[in-house]
């Protein structure tokens, strides 16, 4: 829905780089073996004696030894075992290469994928500086990141093509992945398991900010919700809570406390709703409110039957959660 | 006929039987809140109605069952009742039950509470969760289809899945104060 950078031949980190490279060892060496092979079988076509039902069948060379036919045969076995081990090779050292991350003074995230979006979790040593976005990764450019993978419900797979490969979200058996980002920049990921229904709508955005951007966003993001500052917001906030909102979503420093859903502490700082199916922008928000069905069908959020004006306070109040 | 054909064809015919429990509704009902229906009077113009669209259409269906199961973890049922076994609210996994164990009397405690603590739901979930919920509840003492109840927990086990209970012979309570629940 809203760009990003999704591509491997453009890998913004260390990791993605290795695997580009063993990309461009791949593809032309596949690449040529495929073309020899197609080669070989049409010149086999071509020269194949063309027998008719009432040519006797040719037996001419069955006794007697063939060093010519031998001698390719044996060149094309020793090819091939020196293509494919040479391919082992690239791929055990891209292997080293990405576990060869250094990782001191690693940003800790805990990533949980839950049908059908995602939940990160900044870890800290300190308990009340743990704070928690959905959907959306903010990273400091040029630090290494630890992520660990969890499954909420079924398999996920964690996948955002310009830092890393992938690596599945499995339910009970949490894992890690290391990536560093390198440049400034907008990265989209997707889930690359099939998970059911909305899998598709399933987008992550990795998002590489300087240092100094990095801070102050985090530094944001652990605050507590705003306090309404209209009549309106503060309407909202008390529907929020009236309504069924509060039973799914939680609003970090009011009484809605769900666990289900995105925290929606400072929804209106995140690029889109729903994992990347629509923008971000008033009238979305407004729309995915009252009928999330209707973009993501099946989606663990039901549609609710309010109210315009209920409607625009509690979306005049989401929009104040910067 | 041959008896191998005709175990064939029976096994067929029964496997059909089985259709239901798969059946999933991508797009219908909508999944919308709707206001509970408030009767004021017992009496109905024609024959009384309580039931709608969807009563009993989930009692055999995995997908419909597996996500009343969820949805008992989501809504905070758990929190009153356990896992079935019960705490401030009564044990539902046991064959006693105080406002019946019909589908459209439990649809009635979730959508309108019960005096003695059960909250009401009616407004705040919408209506095929309530049904969704009803079937799962019924599966807790084996009264929903146990071919299609839940098997399993994505949590940590703590008592046989529903697909493994036994249909248990409902009895009624009469209603009673917090502290001498049955
Ligand atoms: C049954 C639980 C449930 C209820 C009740 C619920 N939501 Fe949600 N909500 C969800 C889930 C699950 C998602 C994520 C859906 C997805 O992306 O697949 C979500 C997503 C959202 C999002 C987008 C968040 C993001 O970052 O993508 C907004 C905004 C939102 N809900 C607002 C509300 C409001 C306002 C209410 C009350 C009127 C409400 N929700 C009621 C479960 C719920
Ligand atoms: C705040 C605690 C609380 C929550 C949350 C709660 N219940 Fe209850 N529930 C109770 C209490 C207490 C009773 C007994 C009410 C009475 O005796 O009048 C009860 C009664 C019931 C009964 C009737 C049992 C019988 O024997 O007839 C059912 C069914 C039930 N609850 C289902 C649910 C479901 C489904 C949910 C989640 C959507 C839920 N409850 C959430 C406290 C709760
Ligand atoms: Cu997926």
């Amino acid at each position: 829905m809203t760009g990003g950078l999704h591509d491997v031949e453009a890998p913004a980190g260390a990791q993605a780089q290795a695997i580009a490279q063993l990309w461009h060892v791949l593809l032309p060496v596949c690449t040529i073996v495929f073309v020899a092979v197609l080669v070989a079988v049409f010149v086999a076509l071509r020269r194949a004696p063309r027998a008719t039902r009432e040519t006797a069948p040719d037996v001419s060379s069955l006794s007697q030894p063939e060093p010519a036919l031998a001698r390719a045969v044996w060149a094309g076995v020793i090819v091939c075992a020196v293509l494919l081990l040479g391919l082992l090779a690239a791929s055990v050292f891209t292997d080293r290469a990405l576990a060869r991350l250094p990782l001191e003074d690693a940003l800790h995230i805990r990533l949980t994928g839950y049908q059908w979006w995602w939940e990160a979790q900044y870890d800290d040593p300190a308990p009340s500086r743990i704070f928690t976005t959905a959907n959306e990764l903010h990273v400091p450019v040029g630090r290494p990141v630890i992520v660990t993978l969890v499954g909420a419900d079924v398999i996920h797979s964690f996948w955002v093509p310009s830092l890393h490969g992938k690596k599945d979200l499995i339910p009970g058996r949490p894992q890690t992945i290391s990536f560093r980002a390198d440049r400034p920049g907008v990265y989209r990921g997707t889930c690359a398991e099939y998970c059911g229904y909305q899998h598709a709508h399933m987008v992550l955005y990795v998002i590489a900010d300087t240092p100094n951007d990095f801070a102050y966003w985090a530094a944001r993001q652990r605050a507590p919700a705003a306090k309404p500052a209209s009549a309106l917001a503060q309407q909202g906030a008390e529907l929020f809570l009236q309504k069924s909102c509060a039973m799914c979503h939680a609003i970090d420093g009011t009484g809605a406390q769900g666990r289900n859903a995105p925290n929606l502490t400072h929804v209106a700082s995140r690029m889109t709703i729903g994992a990347g199916t629509l923008a971000n922008s008033v009238t979305n928000r407004a729309a995915w409110i009252l009928d999330p069905q209707q973009f993501k069908p099946g989606a663990n959020m039901p549609s609710q039957n309010m109210a315009p004006d209920e409607l625009a306070a509690i979306n005049a109040y989401l929009g104040t959660l910067q | 006929m041959n008896v191998r054909a005709a175990c064939c064809v029976v096994a067929a015919i029964v496997s059909l039987a089985a259709c239901q429990r798969e059946k999933r509704d991508f797009e219908a009902p909508t999944k919308a809140v709707t206001p509970p229906p408030v009767r004021l009077s017992e009496i109905q113009p024609g024959a009384i109605s309580t039931k709608t669209s969807l009563e009993g259409k989930y009692e055999d269906n995995a997908f419909a069952l597996s996500e009343g199961k969820r949805l008992f973890g989501w809504y905070n049922c758990t929190g009153c009742h356990a896992h079935g076994g019960g705490d401030k609210g009564p044990a539902l996994m046991d064959r006693v039950w105080i406002y019946g164990s019909e589908p459209a009397q439990i649809y009635a405690t979730i959508v309108e509470g019960r005096p003695n603590g059960m909250p009401s739901f009616g407004g705040h979930i919408p209506d095929n969760e309530v049904w969704e919920l009803v079937a799962y509840v019924r599966s807790l003492s084996g009264l929903a289809s146990g071919m299609a109840s839940p098997n399993r927990s994505d949590t940590m086990h703590v008592k046989a899945p529903e697909s493994n209970v036994e249909a248990q012979q409902p009895v009624t309570a009469a209603p009673s104060g917090a502290s001498e629940r049955p």
